[in-house]
């Protein structure tokens, strides 16, 4: 995992440009701001207008009287769903992180022959395209009685989170020295007890990285809620993409229910973004 | 070897469940996947949803038919527009992601709020991000309107729904520019083999070269995969949707160029600096060659993602808008809306050989470098 290392003070002073270069400097970041944040300006002046004043012409303009009501609609229509999400983001990611915790401290502590190998392997499934096992995935959930439950969702989640979970865990657990298990093996304790006593207990930093990326990865993903679910169990990101799908549909309530589906990995992204940023880089596979 | 003590047997237990779980959703499910595109369970579509239904076994005739058949045109479009898709996301990543590492590299104050900002629409689902752009596309919505706050004429550019394509070739030359970008790449293979001293290597491409070449002169032209001409190109259609995507994800470059920025050791830097060189020799001769892994990197992570990509495309251009639509979508709507679960099938897997063209090499790669480190 790649860390973003703090340059020193001196290195940051070396590195600051004089005059018209920092003038530049701050010209380009206000530019790049402004171009990532004006589809936000956008969806909440759309979300905040009555329906017959959201007029094409005047998308731009800043609502005269703002209306909310738009929020509590779409939550009428995708509220269901946000707890859906909710129920299925948190249960997946509770048992991925576990998961991935086991297997990065078997993995990196107690190594065996063959284990890359067998990590490679396990790593491939991060990167296929579901579409190659979508089908046989849908017969296996629905004969196991699953289809339309947010259990087998949950289920397909977890399976398919093993390898990152597993990487980003193996990694964290890269660096804790190999001393501190050897030091607990001659005291005698054995495979449960280390992890149990010594690797859990260090291991926060980790499951708050796993825990963010799963979370934001589950609550966002949209090819297996549409296939494994029905109406009922369906999560928001379905949910959304009827909502907006439809024709006759005025704008201000897709806008509001992206505001409300964008809402928690936004906030679990705001307040701990160091650690998201980490999880991003480990999808890089990193050794 | 090392003893299998009682505690390595744990830590293969423990892995046990995880490897059977992967085996199974992973590597079986592949498999089935294959064999479903190779029968033609949902063809008739009677039989697709029957609780017993009769399949046969087609061979490669849903492939024949996706490639060459006059009712997937469709799909044919759609792995045009997944080619240049991933060329433009993927310049359009790495040129606003170095850029932004770049100006974030000279220390601005406020750096954390700014890196906040460029990182933000990562955290989005594709989904609210293409509802998002969606909107802001519309005719005569957001950005076409945007010149009047200018005192400008409305743009009437038809982001999403524009039936205009520029770089257009016909389907039934496909062997032959195949042909000719698999020689012109030998013959750079033999040239830099002959240059290295390497004769067998270079003999083995001039020779594939030659065969490939003399293929397309002479047997190429008249091989016809259809009966009409079929034109495809880039659409327009797809511009918005490139434009959402790099919205979303420069940002991870950023991140991986920053981190690799930061990587360097100043010293470096400043001896480049005692050396005399000026700011941008630094870059030329420096920086840029040590952040060329990272390139690396993120053309392989971003060329995998734009490959599968599927719900962005979903949320802006809808299911129906065959200019806009790319193979991942296809898929779904071939074996989920129409039954059709071979094509379907058919369609994963020439994604998965896609993606594996790109990612099997990669890893195989990281874990020779990582076992020689250890």
């Amino acid at each position: 995992m790649t860390a973003v290392p703090q340059s020193t003070v001196s290195a940051a002073q070396a590195r600051r440009a004089g005059g018209i270069g920092r003038a530049v400097t701050y010209l380009l970041l206000v530019v790049a701001a402004f171009f990532f944040l004006i589809p936000i300006y956008l969806v909440f002046a759309t979300a905040l207008k009555t329906p017959d004043s959201i007029v094409l012409a005047t998308a731009w303009h800043w609502p005269a009287q703002l209306n909310w009501a738009s929020f509590s609609e779409a939550w009428d229509k995708v509220g269901g769903n946000m707890l859906n999400s909710l129920f299925l983001a948190v249960t997946a990611t509770i048992l991925s992180a576990l998961l991935g915790s086991l297997n990065g401290y078997a993995l990196s502590k107690w190594r065996f022959r063959g284990a890359n190998t067998l990590f490679a392997l396990m790593l491939f499934g991060m990167f296929i395209p579901y579409q190659a096992v979508l089908i046989p995935l849908f017969q296996f959930i629905k004969a196991l009685g699953l289809y339309g439950s947010i259990w087998g969702l949950i289920l397909a989640h977890v399976v398919y989170g093993i390898p990152i979970t597993t990487l980003i865990f193996r990694n964290f657990y890269a660096d804790v020295p190999d001393a501190l298990v050897e030091a607990a093996t001659i005291d005698g304790a054995g495979f449960w007890e280390i992890y149990a006593r010594v690797i859990f207990p260090i291991s926060i930093p980790g499951f708050v990285v796993v825990i963010i990326w799963q979370f934001t990865q589950v609550w966002n993903e949209f090819l297996f809620a549409a296939t494994l679910t029905n109406t009922g169990s369906q999560p928001v990101t379905y949910a959304l993409s009827q909502l907006a799908g439809g024709q006759a549909v005025s704008w201000n309530l897709p806008m509001a229910g992206a505001i409300l589906a964008a809402l928690p990995t936004l906030l679990v992204y705001i307040v701990l973004g160091r650690y998201f940023v980490r999880g991003l880089l480990a999808g890089s596979v990193k050794g | 070897m090392k003893s299998l003590s009682k505690d390595r047997l744990w830590a293969i237990a423990v892995l046990t469940p995880s490897i059977i779980l992967i085996g199974i959703f992973v590597y079986y499910f592949i498999g089935r996947t294959i064999y479903v595109s190779l029968t033609d369970w949902g063809n008739d579509p009677a039989q697709a949803l029957a609780l017993n239904p009769i399949i046969r076994w087609v061979g490669l005739q849903n492939y024949t038919e996706l490639f060459t058949g006059f009712l997937q045109g469709r799909f044919r479009q759609e792995l045009v527009n997944t080619l240049f898709f991933t060329v433009f996301f993927i310049v359009g990543c790495l040129g606003v992601g170095l850029g932004l590492a770049l100006i974030l590299d000279r220390n601005p104050k406020g750096e954390g709020l700014w890196r906040t900002i460029f990182l933000f629409p990562m955290s989005l689902s594709f989904i609210v991000t293409g509802t998002i752009w969606r909107w802001m596309l519309q005719p005569q919505g957001g950005v076409n309107q945007a010149p009047t706050l200018l005192g400008g004429q409305p743009s009437s550019f038809a982001w999403l729904s524009s039936n205009d394509s520029v770089l257009k070739f016909d389907w039934n030359n496909l062997p032959l520019i195949t042909a000719a970008v698999v020689g012109a790449v030998l013959i750079v293979v033999a040239v830099r083999a002959a240059r290295e001293g390497q004769r067998t290597r270079t003999l083995v491409a001039a020779a594939c070269a030659a065969l490939l070449i003399l293929w397309a002169v002479f047997i190429g032209p008249r091989v016809r995969l259809l009966a009409a001409p079929e034109l495809h190109g880039f659409n327009f259609a797809m511009i918005g949707i490139i434009i959402a995507a790099v919205w979303q994800m420069s940002g991870y470059t950023m991140a991986l160029y920053l981190a690799g920025l930061r990587g360097i050791p100043e010293e470096l830097r400043e001896a480049a600096k005692v050396d005399g060189a000026q700011d941008a020799q630094m870059y030329r001769f420096v920086i840029f060659p040590l952040l060329s892994p990272i390139t690396l990197s993120a053309m392989i992570i971003l060329g995998h993602i734009s490959l599968k990509i599927f719900d962005l495309v979903y949320a802006m251009a809808g299911p129906d808008n065959i200019a806009a639509s790319v193979p991942a979508l296809n898929m779904y709507l071939t074996s989920f809306r129409q039954n059709q679960f071979a094509l379907g099938a058919a369609i994963g897997t020439i994604l998965l050989i896609l993606v594996a063209f790109v990612i099997v090499p990669y890893l195989a790669n990281q874990f020779k470098t990582e076992e020689g480190h250890s």
